[in-house]
């Protein structure tokens, strides 16, 4: 075993009765890494976590951790640990019992047992508030409870099922560092789940970006953010013009034109972010259809012989007034170019 | 404005309808004379006293207590399990389950008394004591269902997956956090249950036989012979006995959340 495959899935798939929800998924991820599992509603990351976590019996397939393979280990005797969206937290006990309640079961007593709960709630701020039961808490100290309760254990692999989505915008932040921090001091290989690339890309070392229940693609952020192998990536990261190519003609539906430049080969799509559109001159024409305020910038949509284009300029120039037409150029080199197009 | 007026009307019309009885039957049980009246004939608490100094209503409260505390308990046992697997698990036919489960409570008494004796005492020779049992255990079972489902629809079902995933079994999982957490709901069903089958008569009515009879009945047929008011003395001491215990849940676990 290698640290590159401590957590290993090989041809997994994953059902639901008939219905495949994650078909034959091969993952390798390492030792140590905060990897981020993002996609849109439905795509199967809740059921990928559950099969690792042991919550969902795989189809065929198997998982490997750190060199053993615990395809059929039931879910109480895996060392992973699972942050639930909802938190669940144990309504009954409060705050220590519920970080405690696995650590009594492991058979953990007295002086260790209470030594290691503190420790826990030290490590997510919470040592104040281990009476309380979990009714009494916010969100977001829910969150770190459970948080908590999970690392106690020190499991080899800790999951996170949108951990963030049910906090506030100003929690989130403070959650998002709070996790990293976490995840770091302590080194367990985490990997968590959320459909908002903002998220994925600020926390992860690396990025798994899953459709319809395939890997789309994998990669740093980085690699995702800049370097999208497909329209389904780039679309998810904000790139907002993205066109199928077809011997040299740029594609949206109906609409076509002509691409002037030359493209690196087997590319079947390319990608433009707002920002990248020049607007003021260039080869194609359009129409202010839409202008709006960003501070720094100013965003326009244009109709143009492609359809509906978004640009985005420094909020310092001139404004092109609503209506009128105006020259843009789609520069090749400021393109992203995509691999895959429409699933091909 | 007349609506300002009508309703406490109404409110104390049927306050008048749910207390008047009450009142009626504590006033004749204080009576000192001899037979059953109201207004009673002077105050003592000699009925109160005679009470407890009859032989058959001792036997019969005994057999009652036993019915009643048995019975909940075994409804408990058979009705907890089976609400957590109505409400877990995908049972094919669930809402036929639950609607036979829940049928005691529509079909009238009486019919399940006399369908009990002719199907199951008659034929089976099944001893009185044992039928009467297993009858207010059927009795109460769609009680325990429905009070302990509630209780178990308002709790997530992931706490048990975490309490999987930190190392319990699924059985270790439902002690230590399922039933913790439904505690109010089956001290609920418990309660709902004792007093229902405590004041059991049209069932208890075609069961009870020679010198095993429920409380209830043992009333009735006191009251064919004997007109005194130790009847209403024994009514109202039982009616002391329920408002008690309902008050001791209320107070202490919020019982009226879970009815
Ligand atoms: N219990 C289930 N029974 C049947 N199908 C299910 C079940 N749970 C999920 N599915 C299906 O499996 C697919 C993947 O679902 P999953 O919950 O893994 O998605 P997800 O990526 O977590 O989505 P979300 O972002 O909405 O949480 C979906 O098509 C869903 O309809
Ligand atoms: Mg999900």
């Amino acid at each position: 075993m290698s640290d590159a495959k401590f957590l290993s899935l090989e041809k997994l798939t994953l059902s639901y009765g008939k219905n495949v929800a994650v078909p034959e998924m091969d993952l390798d991820i390492g030792k140590g890494e905060l990897v981020a599992l993002l996609g849109p509603s439905g795509c199967g990351k809740t059921t990928t976590m559950r099969a690792i976590a042991g919550l969902l019996t795989p189809s065929s397939g198997s998982i490997r951790l750190d060199g053993v393979d615990i395809t059929r280990t039931p879910a109480n005797k895996r060392p992973v640990g699972l942050v639930f969206q909802s938190y669940a937290l144990f309504p009954h006990l409060n705050v220590y019992e519920n970080v405690a309640f696995g650590l009594r079961l492991m058979g953990v007593k007295g002086n260790d047992l209470d030594t290691r709960v503190k420790q826990g709630l030290k490590t997510v701020g919470l040592e104040k508030f281990t009476t309380r039961k979990p009714a009494e808490l916010s969100g977001g100290q829910q969150q770190r409870v459970s948080l908590a309760r999970s690392m106690v254990m020190e499991p080899k692999v800790l999951l996170l099922d949108e951990p963030l989505s049910n906090l506030d915008a100003r929690l989130r932040l403070e959650m998002r560092t709070e996790l990293q921090r976490v995840q770091k001091e302590s080194g367990v290989t985490m990997i968590f789940v959320t459909h908002d690339q903002v998220e994925a890309l600020a926390m992860a070392d690396r990025i798994i970006v899953m459709k319809d229940g395939l890997i789309e693609q994998i990669g740093t952020p980085e690699q995702i953010y800049n370097h999208p192998v497909s329209d389904f990536v780039a679309d998810f990261v904000g790139f907002e013009n993205v066109f199928a190519l077809h011997n040299g003609m740029l594609k949206t539906g109906e609409h076509e034109i002509d691409l002037h430049g030359t493209v690196p080969a087997h590319t079947r799509g390319l990608a433009w972010r707002p920002g990248t559109i020049t607007l003021g001159s260039g080869p194609y024409r359009g129409k202010v259809r839409g202008t709006s305020f960003a501070g720094g910038t100013r965003e326009y949509l244009l109709d143009t012989p492609l359809g509906q284009i978004k640009a985005e300029c420094d909020a310092s120039l001139p404004v092109h007034p609503f209506g009128g037409e105006v020259a843009f150029d789609l520069n090749v080199k400021k393109a992203a170019p995509l691999a895959r197009f429409g699933g091909l | 404005m007349t609506s300002r007026l009508f309703s406490p009307l109404v409110l104390l019309l049927v306050l008048a309808f749910l207390i008047g009885p009450f009142a009626i039957i504590i006033a004749a049980s204080l009576s000192a004379g001899e037979t059953l009246a109201f207004p009673p004939q002077g105050l003592s608490l000699r009925w109160v006293f005679k009470v407890f100094e009859i032989e058959s209503f001792r036997q019969s409260f005994g057999i009652s207590m036993f019915l009643a505390i048995g019975g909940t308990l075994m409804a408990l046992i058979l009705g907890v399990p089976a609400s957590y697997a109505l409400s877990r698990y995908k049972v094919p036919g669930a809402e036929t389950i639950r609607t036979i489960v829940s049928s005691p409570i529509i079909v009238p008494g009486i019919i399940v008394g006399l369908a009990l004796l002719r199907y199951f005492v008659v034929p089976f020779n099944t001893g009185i004591l044992f039928a009467l049992f297993v009858a207010h255990t059927a009795l109460i079972l769609p009680y325990a269902v429905r009070v302990v489902s509630a209780s178990l629809t308002n709790l997530r079902s992931d706490i048990e997956e975490a309490a999987v995933l930190l190392g319990a079994s699924r059985m270790g999982a439902f002690f230590r956090v399922v039933l913790p957490n439904i505690r109010g709901g089956i001290l609920a069903a418990f309660i709902l249950g004792f007093v229902t089958s405590f004041n059991q008569v049209p069932v208890s009515l075609f069961l009870s036989g020679p010198g095993v009879r429920t409380l209830p009945i043992d009333m009735l047929a006191y009251m064919e012979i004997t007109y005194d008011p130790s009847v209403a003395a024994l009514s109202a001491l039982l009616a002391f006995m329920s408002l008690g215990i309902v008050f001791l849940a209320e107070r202490f676990l919020g019982f009226s959340r879970y009815v």
